[in-house]
């Protein structure tokens, strides 16, 4: 039987097993919505914006193991779409976005909302496609999806001209993909990976650098097992972070930019390194010569090779899909019984613990003002450590990453190579619907809240129950900080006046809104938003934060991960330590 | 240091844009690309003379191999090689110049290929430097108009680059 193209995307997407479909109609996509009110495989999500439809889809694959799918419209739907493609693809994100495009004829007249989709989207997506043979509609979806999370993931794009979806054809889906030019790797070299156990045995001052591709590869169980039955410390980049639980001992907190005194001091300062997903990008190593400047031998696992000797040099290269290699790495361990030498890892783990000693998380807590750290520390608390937490960018985004210690990898959703404001909403949507049974919280600050507000619509329409934590300073937190160090106080446009009433806004759209005001309110009512009698609402939590809190410590700019401007109780302490100059914050 | 890159990718629609706009997005620079398809119809050969240090010709080797319709990327220089490029030039051919225009030719192994009583149209293969030896060679005043394909590299002897 020959059924239309629509309905062979329509019937396409039911094979993949897609559970939601996050999109917005428009008139090259009419066909597909009318094959989609005709089904009821899946459900469709109408977003209110076509940005929020891919970062709902990108948030749906971040928290569960499945592709999240897009549908939005040719021209500006398309062009609406890009911000969350490129979110999904610096974050290497498995998605499918399916946009009409004009119908074949009218492809190159500057047509009704006509844009070279698969030309504007082709820099920032693993791959796409133009269907312009019916033929090939089907076997390109499959593709698309087998692409997408196969090797390391990405987004991919499927532009549909309306022609096509309207052609009638034979629909087969086929079972198998074979790309001739796309076998992605999965076993690391066995030599390798014994010269990286050698390696690893003969070191003193070992150290696990764990990224995002240990969670995208579901690594976390062997991550665990190497670093425990090993007993070495460990850090996980922001991208990383649940790979290795943020309560266990062994975890020396995230590293960075806004990483913990001991998790960089470790980093820079350890003679053998093993990084597994990780790109030694620049917000986690800042300039790559200071990094080196202390000797170590590295070990590098990833599934993708140009990520190998990209702005680090590594001594042991191992290309494979990280949960692979690292199942190896640990039956050679076992094979072996290497082990670090037990006298010198433990006047390393001395070494940290010193460096751990005086707390570079630790903050003034006040009476009279909310200090936003407070807010996530209770968070933390009153959540059980459970919930899965979306954050949009900014100051509040390193809060969340420091103060809620995630314990599981795909609990933690946040922008962390584009660093788009306003993904946190959104993510919490796609996170609710693939999570029905995980309370979501979404960390936000007033700023970037009001970059995606609109979905505030959407999840009143499709009952999504998050709880928006709005860390409101009324600045743009992370613009202010650096204005504050690099640009001699000179507040240029980061502050924002004429705020909306977040609560009257949230009522509005029909969810519930609490201001905050005071530090001892911060408990109760973040209890009252997760008790049981708001399970079903969106709650709007504005709290009102202390405006001249600064995230620390902080890697300043060209400097290394030894020179961290630190938090004010560890400044004098640094200051008798060495002579350094440490910038304008002393 | 220069480096001429064999690839070897699907004849497809669209596969040409990846590997130029990977070049540009990515700061590397073409010195010259041609290409065309092969013998199998799916398949098209491109070479691609860039230059940059080691590092980064390893970055750009990674980074084509990485596109899903590249099915295959050499560097030439790792091992003996031969390169040729085509040179058309145009130049003017009255006078004196007219007799050492075909004398300049037969040094450097071209052929006259079109004549007018004033110009000459010459066809050059050789090396990209041969061609830049020819073009420092003859008057630039004569030079009417140069049309050069980039180079084209093949290994030598039995290496191959083949599905």
């Amino acid at each position: 039987m020959q059924i239309s193209g629509a309905e062979i995307v329509v019937r396409s997407l039911r094979e993949e097993g897609v559970e939601f479909v996050f999109g917005y109609p428009g008139g090259a996509v009419l066909e597909i919505y009318d094959a989609i009110f005709k089904q009821d495989a899946f459900k469709h999500v109408l977003v209110r914006h076509e940005q929020a439809a891919v970062h709902a889809a990108d948030a749906y694959s971040r928290s569960s193991d499945k592709v999240g799918v897009a549908l939005v419209t040719s021209g500006p739907g398309a062009t609406n779409a890009l911000t969350g493609i490129a979110t999904a693809y610096l974050d290497s994100i498995p998605l499918v976005v399916l946009s009409g495009q004009v119908g074949t004829p009218a492809i190159g007249l500057d047509a009704f909302q006509e844009v070279d989709m698969v030309g504007m989207s082709r820099p920032c997506v693993k791959h796409n496609f133009l269907v312009k043979d019916i033929s090939e509609l089907a076997s390109t979806i499959k593709k698309a999806f087998y692409i997408a999370k196969t090797g390391r993931p990405g987004p991919v794009v499927v532009d549909i001209p309306k022609d096509v979806q309207q052609t009638l054809s034979e629909f087969h889906y086929p079972d198998s993909v074979n790309i001739r030019s796309y076998t992605p790797v999965t076993r690391g070299h066995p030599g390798q990976i014994k010269k990286a156990v050698s390696l690893l045995a003969e070191a003193k001052r070992p150290f696990i650098y764990v990224g995002g591709g240990a969670v995208l590869g579901n690594a976390a169980d062997e991550v665990r097992e190497l670093v425990r039955s090993l007993g070495l410390p460990c850090t996980n980049t922001l991208m990383g972070l649940g790979a290795y639980p943020g309560t266990d001992p062994q975890f020396v907190g995230m590293l960075g930019m806004h990483g913990t005194y001991e998790a960089n001091m470790a980093m820079q300062n350890c003679d053998v390194l093993i990084a597994i997903g990780a790109r030694f990008d620049d917000r986690v190593i800042s300039v790559p010569s200071k990094f080196t400047a202390v000797p170590k031998k590295i070990v590098h696992i990833d599934v993708d090779p140009s990520s190998i000797a990209k702005r680090v040099k590594v001594d042991i290269p191992i290309v494979g899909d990280v949960k692979l290699v690292l199942r190896e790495m640990l039956e050679v361990l076992k094979a072996t019984g290497a082990k670090p030498n037990a006298e010198a890892l433990a006047a390393w783990w001395r070494q940290i613990d010193a460096w751990r000693a005086p707390n570079s998380l630790r903050y003034e807590q006040s009476s009279e003002i909310i200090k936003p750290q407070y807010v996530v520390e209770t968070l933390f608390e009153v959540t059980g450590g459970n919930a899965i937490i979306t954050s949009d960018v900014g100051q509040h985004q390193m809060w969340a990453a420091q103060y809620y210690k995630f314990d599981r990898p795909k609990q933690w959703l946040n922008s962390g190579g584009l660093g788009t404001m306003g993904v946190g909403l959104p993510y919490a949507m796609g996170a609710q619907l693939a999570n029905p049974d995980a309370q979501v919280a979404c960390i936000t600050g007033e700023a970037s809240i009001q970059m995606n507000i609109q979905e505030l619509s959407t999840c009143h329409q499709y009952h999504i129950p998050v709880k928006l934590v709005n860390l409101n300073n009324r600045y743009l937190g992370m613009v202010r900080q650096w204005q504050e160090i690099f640009y001699g106080n000179r507040y240029s446009e980061s502050y924002m006046d004429a705020l909306p009433d977040f609560v009257k806004l949230a009522e509005a759209y029909g969810h519930v809104g609490f201001k905050v005001e005071k530090p001892s309110d911060v408990e109760p009512v973040l209890r009252e938003a997760f008790g049981p009698k708001l399970k079903e609402r969106l709650v709007f939590l504005d709290f009102l934060t202390d405006q001249s809190e600064n995230v620390f410590p902080m890697v300043g700019n060209g400097k290394g991960l030894d020179e961290m401007d630190l938090p004010p109780h560890m400044r004098e302490a640094q200051a008798t330590e060495s002579d350094r100059d440490y910038g304008n914050l002393c | 240091m220069r480096h001429i890159l064999s690839i070897l990718l699907e004849n497809e629609a669209g596969a040409l844009s990846r590997v130029v706009g990977l070049f540009s997005a990515r700061g590397y620079n073409i010195d010259s690309l041609t290409v065309s398809t092969t013998e199998d119809a799916t398949l098209s050969r491109m070479t691609i003379v860039t230059h940059g240090s080691d590092d980064v010709i390893e970055q750009i080797t990674k980074q084509l191999n990485k596109l899903i319709e590249v099915v295959k990327v050499i560097d030439l220089n790792e091992s003996e090689h031969i390169e040729r490029e085509l040179m058309l030039i145009k130049v003017r051919a009255t006078g004196k110049d007219r007799e050492e225009m075909k004398r300049m030719a037969d040094i450097f192994r071209g052929r006259i290929i079109d004549v007018t009583e004033k110009t000459y149209t010459l066809e050059l293969t050789g090396t990209s430097d041969k061609l830049n030896a020819f073009i420092e060679a003859v008057d630039r005043t004569v030079i009417l108009e140069t049309v050069r394909t980039g180079a084209s590299g093949i290994g030598r002897g039995e290496r191959i680059l083949k599905i």
